[in-house]
């Protein structure tokens, strides 16, 4: 038991002192997971208003796999990342496996359904409630889009989060992609796994109080925002 | 009023033939009637008669299955921006009051450096100048309404088209949207609104169209509808009984 207290005093000096692998390690981790988040978000966005906007033949079925896809196996993804950067897969010539910049492809395939459906959920609700005030105007495509995207934007950052939040804690698909090569693709959640095993229970701690405190801070702001818009605009 | 403030000529509205069909059923049935002169026009009827039905029609968010309508012989997408429509459940944007007029009038294509003074105008009119940073949707029932109105009226339409703009409003609330409704009306604007409330109809109506199962059962001056109507489903409805 002591073990584990002097464990937990460990990773707290880790985290108060700012330990330099610590930091690098936190550091590639939010550079991999927000670009994985825009990216995500650069898809998602106008494709989840598309679906919930455009008619088309199997809209239906694209929004239940837009909504299936949110619980896409990160090992699965991870694994068909793989096959394809992999040398003798379809772009392995882009030669990027084992790279920060694979695990940014893996981790932007598992947020962009996330972003997608909550983008659709909201674009549909708010489209629903302004459709014929919208109409009454004679508002077309565009202004129609961006005024739903204007006015749903609070929901969309807190899908945004939610987004983030699955790519931050997420370990099955970088680990497969990014191989957890020191200094090159370590990320908290692979280091913790790594660290674990080989029972060096600080780091991993250490780790891990950051990632409770990311996971604990993203879920803190969606709710603000939440509160904050509704304060705000009704 | 157009935008030089000169008196416009009141559209007339030339209806004939019109059905409207949904589900196999028909809710508007071969509808014929013709609205001239300056007057109020309020479409009354039981709950299911087809008066929102017909309204929408009217402004063009719904086509109608068969007969023609007609806007000074324009059809209503024609007749386009000189049409302005109220919903009965207001729907007011996640923005502030001024913003909520804003959109309007940046859809419409208005300058950016007219909209400023036709927002402050419009508020003004709706009484509402003193609400202008307030988030739109925290504003009380008859605020929210009066808003709704002042948001129509800013693209100074020349048919304003209201569906029971005063259902669940207070009678102080009521009584400040039928001054705007008046007040637009004194402006030039026709108005054309639905109502179940026979009393508020009184008050407003030069003329009525009453509506019964989506046939059109009367078209006469208020006076005489409300003083001795010609059907006696009508009859019956001033009574205040319950149509079937």
């Amino acid at each position: 038991m002591s073990e584990v207290f002097s464990a937990v005093a460990t990773a707290v000096e880790l985290v108060v002192g700012l330990d330099p692998d610590l930091v690098e390690i936190v550091a590639l981790s939010l550079k991999v997971s927000l670009s994985a988040v825009l990216i995500a978000a650069m898809v998602g966005l106008p494709l989840g208003a598309a679906v919930a906007l455009v008619k088309f033949p199997g809209r239906r079925g694209a929004v239940i796999l837009l909504n299936a896809a949110m619980g896409l196996p990160p090992v699965v993804v991870g694994l068909i990342v793989y096959l394809l950067l992999s040398r003798s897969g379809p772009l392995g010539e882009m030669g990027v496996l084992f790279t920060p910049t694979a695990m940014v492809i893996a981790q932007s395939i598992l947020v962009m359904p996330i972003i997608a459906a909550l983008t659709r959920q909201t674009i549909s609700d708010l489209h629903e409630e302004y459709d014929e005030y919208l109409c009454s105007l004679g508002a077309g495509h565009l202004q129609r889009i961006s005024t739903l995207l204007w006015d749903g934007r609070f929901r969309l950052l807190t899908g945004l989060l939610a987004g983030f939040g699955r790519a931050s804690a997420e370990v099955g698909a970088v680990i497969i992609v990014g191989g957890n090569i020191n200094h090159v693709t370590r990320v908290m959640t692979t280091t913790i796994a790594l660290e674990t095993s080989k029972g060096n229970l600080n780091l991993a701690l250490a780790l891990g109080i950051v990632l409770i405190i990311l996971a604990a801070s993203v879920n803190a702001a969606a709710v603000l925002i939440g509160d904050a818009a509704s304060k705000r605009y009704g | 009023m157009d935008e030089r403030g000169e008196q416009r000529p009141v559209m007339p509205l030339e209806v004939s033939d019109l059905s409207y069909v949904a589900g196999g059923k028909i809710l508007l049935n071969k509808l014929n009637f013709r609205l001239e002169g300056g007057v109020r026009t309020v479409i009354l009827g039981p709950n299911g008669a087809g008066k929102s039905l017909l309204l929408r029609v009217c402004h063009g968010l719904l086509q109608p299955g068969s007969g023609n309508l007609s806007w000074a012989g324009r059809t209503p997408s024609q007749a386009g921006r000189d049409l302005a429509m109220v919903f009965q459940r207001t729907v007011l944007l996640r923005r502030t009051v001024s913003d909520n007029i804003a959109h309007t009038l940046g859809i419409m294509g208005v300058a950016r450096q007219e909209r400023s003074s036709r927002i402050d105008t419009a508020l003004k009119e709706a009484g509402l100048s003193d609400l202008a940073d307030h988030p739109a949707r925290t504003l009380s029932g008859g605020e929210q309404q009066r808003l709704s109105i002042a948001r129509a009226r800013v693209l100074r339409p020349r048919v304003l088209l209201l569906d029971e703009p005063t259902s669940n409003l207070d009678p102080g609330a009521t009584a400040a949207v039928e001054a705007m409704i008046r007040a637009a009306d004194a402006d030039g604007t026709r108005i054309i609104m639905t109502t179940h409330d026979i009393l508020q109809a009184r008050r407003l109506a030069d003329e009525v169209l009453f509506l019964h199962k989506g046939r059109l059962l009367e078209h006469t001056v208020a006076s005489k509808f409300f003083a001795d109507p010609d059907t006696s489903e009508a009859r019956r409805f001033l009574l205040g009984e319950l149509l079937e």
